[in-house]
């Protein structure tokens, strides 16, 4: 059962005895999270703007690539990009197949998000653009884009947050994250609730924090909105 | 790029794949059915005046919302035997675990249903004489499903997916099967182009059929 207590031996000691470990799971995870927001991020929004403006052929791949990368569980995308890939001869280290999984899933995502932000800036503000004339290209990062920032803001922060509870299905092709490195400290002490919790405590904090963060944007760019 | 694909390898599998898929399928409509109900639940207890009921709610819709599947997985089918709560198999620990994750989100869902519902619906009910329960069961809860029905179909889909989680406590659901199947045969590509294409495809179908759903119930909005 729980026992908090601080004698050796009990969890807080087998907790510190693990900082280095969990320290490092850690480290895995925020550096997973992290590349694979800014992939997500970059191919996302270029995706996106595909989709809302590309040639037609070019919208019906984006809208192709986005409805498989949606159809298909992330576990299998990750399972598929590490052990498939690999009998084209293309090794990829687990960590970095995870990324790529992770940022290419999550890439369909922030397309869509980004899409439905673009799609919901009233087009009037399009026709006016046009009507002062400027190029197109004015026109999509002086008026589109900056609004559609605004908008497309908070599903973004869902799906930062998606992205950094996805990290957790690295562990499966043995990258040793958060959840893998507390796995192997249950292991060696048994203390499996004691683990799991302090693992919840650990990935709760991230995500507030990342929530809050992606708040205080909101907060900061509401002047966007119109 | 010297590899050969052997299709055999699935013809022989199939049973098995198309089982564990219907496993998977299975799963994610229990998990959803007891996630409407602990979600509206939990809408109710969220909008509810009383902090007592509220601040609970809210606090167990940020706590799934904000950790991942992965970890209560593991928590309800390692912890819980911890407590001595050992009556649940991995099967029904698994479906305890999605439930629990899609009464939060359905949570959500529901409490944004509510709050869409026009002010009016409910006075024109007082006023033609409606008990408070015949209000919520016979005008607001018909219109909240209807308006949240393309977020019900969406948790549905993504409950589907996440039943691959299930792998990870070697439930036999496809995911699992499919890993099975790699390590017997080593026909690893064929294996995963198939599962990814079985995934598609019933997600795709539920997609559809639920589209049609919502058209037919168009009128109560």
């Amino acid at each position: 059962m729980l026992d908090f207590s601080l004698a050796p031996g009990t969890f807080w000691f087998e907790a510190w005895q693990a900082r280095s470990s969990l320290a490092s799971g850690l480290g895995i995870t925020m550096l997973s999270s992290v590349l694979s927001i800014v992939m997500a991020s970059v191919c996302g929004i270029a995706m996106g703007v595909a989709l809302a403006y590309g040639w037609w052929w070019l919208r019906m791949l984006a809208r192709l690539y986005v409805d498989v990368m949606r159809g298909i569980p992330l576990l299998v995308l990750i399972l598929f990009t590490y052990y498939g890939l690999a009998l084209f001869g293309i090794n990829i280290a687990a960590f970095w197949a995870g990324v790529i999984a992770l940022g290419a899933f999550a890439t369909a995502h922030v397309a869509e998000n980004f899409r439905g932000a673009v799609e919901s800036v009233p087009a009037g503000q399009m026709e006016a653009a046009k009507a002062i004339g400027l190029t197109f290209r004015k026109r999509l990062f002086y008026v589109i884009l900056p609004q559609a920032f605004r908008r497309m803001l908070p599903p973004w922060v869902n799906t930062g947050l998606e992205i950094v509870k996805g990290t957790t299905l690295l562990s499966i092709i043995g990258v040793v994250e958060l959840l893998l490195s507390a796995q192997q400290q249950m292991a060696r002490n048994y203390m499996i609730v004691e683990f799991y919790l302090l693992t919840t405590v650990l990935y709760l904090i991230i995500n507030f924090t990342l929530a809050q963060l992606g708040a205080a944007l909101e907060r900061r760019t509401s002047y966007l909105r119109y | 790029m010297d590899y050969h694909f052997d299709w055999s390898v699935i013809a022989r599998n199939w049973d098995k794949l198309t089982g564990a898929l219907m496993l998977g399928l299975t799963l994610a409509v229990i998990s959803l059915a007891i996630g409407c109900i602990v979600g509206l639940l939990t809408a109710y207890a969220r909008l509810s005046p009383r902090k007592w009921l509220s601040v609970p709610a809210w606090l167990y819709v940020e706590f799934i919302r904000c950790t991942p599947l992965l970890l209560l997985i593991f928590f309800l089918y390692f912890g819980l035997p911890e407590f001595d709560i050992t009556f649940l198999d991995k099967t029904q620990s698994f479906v305890l675990s999605l439930s629990l994750y899609a009464g939060a989100y359905m949570a959500e869902v529901f409490r944004a249903g509510l709050a869409s519902i026009p002010k009016q619906y409910v006075e024109a009910a007082k006023a033609i004489g409606l008990r408070p329960w015949q209000r919520q069961v016979y005008v607001v809860l018909p219109v909240m499903f209807r308006i949240t029905l393309p977020s019900i179909s969406n948790n549905l889909i993504s409950l589907f997916k996440d039943t691959s989680l299930a792998a990870a406590i070697a439930v036999p659901e496809l995911t699992f099967v499919a890993r099975q199947i790699n390590a017997n045969t080593f026909r690893v590509m064929e294996v995963w182009l198939t599962a990814s294409a079985l995934y598609l495809v019933t997600a795709y179908l539920i997609a559809t059929v639920l589209r049609l759903v919502e058209r037919r119930y168009a009128s109560i909005r």
